[in-house]
């Protein structure tokens, strides 16, 4: 009986251990429940919520580009292309290999998916083929089961109807490199193009519109259960720009297998009517990401197709200069009409003997017959009286030496040179050598065929200071537009040189002229080297043009412009290593000024 | 005369229902309306396939609960031998038969029940070491001789568990048996001197568990090794529990749950997706009320009149403390995953069955007047 006591005092004794120790245990489990749901709470709130929510990117449509008559230059085409979306596949290389099974992937598309996969979000779907056609995208639907995270999307993908007409005006689009800034979630998006260069560019925000996001609800499968919150964003805004689509092809036709750059201008409001430089490019091969072979060919093409020659393009003005010079002077009131100087074909400044391209001489002229047969004496003896620092001043007054902003990239300034600006970059003094080789557009004068046109058309315009745009500008911007400070009597007389380079009978472009209805052009050529010709070559005979290299020849240029007496257009034309600024880009500015007319662009 | 038994008989059933105790059956009846909602939450907000089936077997098994209650505790005392064995050769037919299902033999199918007999074998062990330490003596306690019998019964079965293999119930019975040595008052040395062999044993215990068994329990100590495999389950049962807060998410509300971002939420994992939808505020009442039941359970072994109804009380009451601990222990990721489900909340007919007749026995052993069983029969 004791014993049974002692037994039952033991179990009781025991018992209270027991009982401590099962609410011991409890206290841990209350304790971790604290930790997990309170502490702990903020944390997994997030991460179930990114568990539930998966945000999809609704990628707005891209503003049109339409030209003056409403044209359309870049639209939008429906595109199917395959996404992959990791969350939604256990097994993500399984996926994409029974995707390989299906529709092979390019060894280059390959390494990109892997990349992607490697670098983006979960939700952010990857892009592993595009452009797909119907039977490729029926053979996908059809083996969906096999494929899970595999998507087929309806894209948009950026096409230019002109293809290579308006590469460089309107640039193209591109997939978002690693080089881009990424401020908008939208640049994740697989197939999101942004604009690379040109317009598209320049005004890419505006094309864009506002990325839209959808937020879904999904399950553990990636099924998506519900929309819970959606914002459309909006359309990107579309764009007119100034360009006729009819000229800017007459001129691309021009050129035809030369390479070099064009620009019309409308001379009363500065819009540009046409804008080329060629060789040019299909700006469609970049749309999807173009691929080396392609790349490097326009690369290493010695007629730079990249290159926007046409803006970016430095060239030795030459005798188009002289039109510069010629107002320099008269504004001046160093020569007048009646101011005549002795061309003997060649004159000595300082140490070193100058040559007039007409080695045995011009005889007296004044500055209309100088003009009509560019006589390089006389702009010689003419920049030296008004010097260098006069010129300079013309010349930037009618749009050189500054980059004239039209949104267009690596856009240059093209160069106009000062005894100051000598100074400061040469450490040497200005000679009369340097103004001697200014005044007919050699030496250190830089223009860019923009610079050449909308020197032109300010002065032929009656010295209104209108500036290149591809926008039409509004009659309160028309009305702002500064008259400049050149008397009409100078511009008049600097026109009828112009007037009788192409039409009088001796004019230096005589062939290019034509007579639409009485209406004819003017304008002014000029030849610039290339190369240094060297006092032995001289001696010996100059090397006649046809047999040098392509790339030694000199570059022809012409600007000119049309009516005569209310002048509308203005060309500049730049045929790089053309020979002959008369035989070559006079008649390529001809035919442009000939298809402006007839179209008669409003 | 005859008849005036039968009657006093019948007087008696009725006073031994309603001398049972109230507050223990409410708040099984409690729990088990709490695992119908959550089932039906669990099924998004349907009475099938789940929901339904639970009440309709909580309800036979409430009833077998009550009968167990109303045996006389003598049956139970006389039977435990028998019962200890029979449970044991139907391990054995399980090893050797055993139908196969989660890729471990744990069932004998019947037809048309399958039988568990591991979770038999809770109960059986309980009342086999009960019944031998009652009879024996406080001195034949602290002999080696006295210690060894039940040890043998206790690891006989376990082994034949952990063959299964069922790592979960293994451990259960292990340390219910545990429990009993150290409420029969088994000096603490000889406590120290199996668990340090024991620890010396891990390793060899080690190079014995199935490949599932050691990732599970690697995967435990570091949740992240394998994030979309083993351990996806405990880091998806984490963000449920911590995302429900406070509050929780209401019912019917849980996304980890819902969006079944959250695996086995009907059975082993129905605590986190209770906790994900009421919160901290649900999740700690759930433990209250299992404090409770346990709580009550241990006043009447205190109560009980008989070492053998006291012994038998505190065996199922670890037991079920062992249900409820490492359920909520491994779902919060504390324990590692054994599949151990949260008895009366969990979907499974085995469990129900099984812990509605331990209650039974636990009613039955508190409600017992007989201070001396007639051991002499």
């Amino acid at each position: 009986m004791s014993n049974q006591n002692e037994k039952d005092r033991v179990l009781n004794r025991r018992l209270m251990f027991i009982v401590l120790l099962n609410l011991l245990a409890f206290v841990v489990i209350a304790v971790r429940l604290y930790y997990l749901q309170i502490m702990e709470a903020d944390k997994y709130r997030v991460m179930s919520e990114e568990n539930r929510i998966s945000t999809r990117f609704l990628v707005p449509p891209r503003g049109m580009i339409y030209d003056r008559n409403g044209e359309v230059l870049a639209k939008n085409n429906q595109d199917f292309q395959a996404l992959l979306i990791a969350e939604q596949t256990n097994d993500i290389s399984q996926t994409v290999e029974t995707f390989q099974k299906l529709l092979p992937l390019s060894e280059e598309e390959d390494e990109k998916v892997a990349q992607s996969i490697k670098n983006r979000r979960r939700f952010i779907p990857i892009k592993l083929k595009s452009n797909l056609q119907w039977d490729e995208v029926s053979k996908i639907m059809l083996n969906a089961p096999d494929l899970p995270g595999i998507e087929i999307n309806e894209g948009l993908n950026r096409f230019y109807p002109y293809a290579d007409l308006y590469a460089h005006v309107l640039g193209y689009v591109g997939p978002v490199s690693d080089r881009d800034k990424k401020d908008s979630p939208l640049y994740l998006v697989p197939g999101f193009k942004i604009g690379k260069s040109g317009l598209e560019k320049a005004f890419d925000y505006k094309l864009q519109g506002q990325g839209g996001t959808v937020k879904l609800e999904v399950n553990a499968y990636g099924r998506v259960m519900k929309e819970i919150e959606r914002d459309a964003g909006s359309e990107g805004q579309s764009i007119q720009i100034s360009i006729d689509s009819r000229l800017q092809k007459a001129a691309y036709k021009a050129f035809g297998e030369h390479s070099g750059a064009a620009v019309v201008l409308d001379v009363h409001t500065g819009e540009i009517l046409a804008l080329v430089s060629t060789p040019s490019f299909d700006p469609n091969l970049f749309t999807n990401g173009i691929s080396y072979k392609h790349w490097n060919e326009l690369l290493n093409n010695e007629r730079t197709p990249l290159i926007n020659k046409a803006v970016s393009g430095q060239y030795s003005p030459g005798s188009t200069f002289k039109i510069v010079v010629a107002l320099a002077a008269l504004e001046a009131g160093v020569v007048d009409v009646d101011t005549h100087f002795n061309c003997l074909g060649g004159m000595d400044i300082g140490s070193n003997r100058f040559h007039c391209w007409k080695h045995v001489g011009h005889g007296p002229l004044n500055i209309i017959e100088a003009l009509k047969y560019s006589c390089d004496i006389y702009f010689y003896e003419a920049a030296m009286r008004v010097g260098i620092d006069k010129i300079h001043d013309m010349a930037l007054k009618l749009g050189m030496g500054q980059v004239l902003d039209v949104g267009l990239d690596n856009q240059k300034s093209g160069l106009i040179p000062s005894q100051e600006w000598k100074r400061k970059t040469k450490g040497t003094f200005w000679t009369k050598g340097d103004t001697a080789n200014a005044g007919i557009g050699q030496g250190y004068v830089l223009a860019t065929p923009l610079q050449l046109a909308t020197m032109l058309a300010r002065v032929v315009n009656g010295g209104y200071a209108i500036k290149p745009t591809f926008f039409k500008p509004s009659a309160g911007e028309l009305r702002k537009i500064k008259r400049l400070d050149i008397s009409r009597r100078h511009i008049e007389i600097v026109k009828q040189g112009m007037f009788d380079v192409v039409n009088a009978i001796d004019g230096t472009a005589r062939k290019a002229r034509f007579n639409l209805d009485g209406v004819k052009m003017g304008g002014k050529t000029g030849t610039t080297q290339v190369r240094r010709i060297s006092m032995r070559e001289r001696r010996t005979g100059i090397i006649r043009e046809e047999n040098l290299p392509w790339r030694l020849r000199n570059h022809a240029l012409f600007v000119g412009f049309t009516p005569i007496e209310k002048p509308r257009y203005a060309v500049a034309v730049v045929v790089e290593h053309g020979s002959s600024g008369a035989a070559v880009a006079a008649p390529i500015a001809s035919a442009i000024l000939q298809e402006a007319l007839r179209l008669d662009i409003k | 005369m005859l008849q005036l038994e039968f009657a006093n008989r019948e007087e008696n059933m009725w006073g031994k229902i309603l001398r049972l105790s109230f507050s223990y059956v409410f708040l099984i009846i409690l729990l088990a309306i709490i695992g119908t909602v959550t089932l039906y939450s669990a099924a998004n907000g349907a009475w099938n396939p789940w929901a339904l089936k639970h009440l309709a077997r909580f309800g036979l098994a409430f009833v077998l609960m009550v009968g167990m209650a109303l045996i006389d505790v003598r049956h139970y005392y006389r039977a435990a031998y028998a019962f200890y064995f029979v449970t044991l050769l139907l391990l054995l037919a399980v090893e050797v038969f055993g139908h196969i299902g989660m890729g471990a033999q744990r069932w004998i199918n019947f037809g048309l029940f399958k039988l568990q007999p591991s979770e038999l074998m809770k109960i059986g062990l309980v009342l086999f070491m009960a019944r031998y330490f009652s009879a024996i003596t406080m001195q034949g306690i602290h002999s080696v001789r006295g210690v060894i019998i039940p040890a043998i019964g206790a690891l006989l079965p376990v082994g034949l568990i952990i063959l299964e293999p069922d790592l979960g119930t293994a451990l259960m019975l292990l340390i219910t048996a545990g429990m009993m040595f150290w409420a029969v008052g088994v000096e603490w040395w000889k406590f120290a001197l199996v668990i340090a062999s024991g620890g010396a044993a891990l390793p060899i215990i080690w190079s014995f568990l199935h490949e599932y068994q050691k990732n599970r329990v690697l995967t435990f100590l570091n949740p992240e090794r394998d994030p979309l495999g083993t351990g996806y389950h405990i880091i998806q049962s984490k963000i449920a529990f911590g995302s429900g807060g406070l509050w929780g998410k209401g019912f019917l509300h849980g996304t980890q749950t819902h969006l079944n971002f959250l695996p086995e939420k009907h059975t082993d994992f129905i605590f986190t997706m209770f906790s994900e939808e009421f919160g901290l505020i649900g999740s700690l009442s759930l433990l209250f009320i299992n404090i409770l039941l346990l709580a009550i359970g241990y006043l009447f072994a205190f109560r009980a009149r008989n070492y053998f109804a006291k012994l038998v009380i505190i065996g199922l009451n670890t037991n079920y403390f062992l249900y409820v601990f490492i359920n909520t222990a491994m779902v919060m990721g504390v324990l590692p995953v054994v599949g151990v489900p949260l008895p009366l909340i969990s979907y499974g007919g085995t469990v129900m069955f099984s812990i509605m007749a331990s209650f039974g026995i636990i009613l039955c052993m508190s409600n017992s007047s007989t201070k001396k069983l007639s051991f002499d029969d």
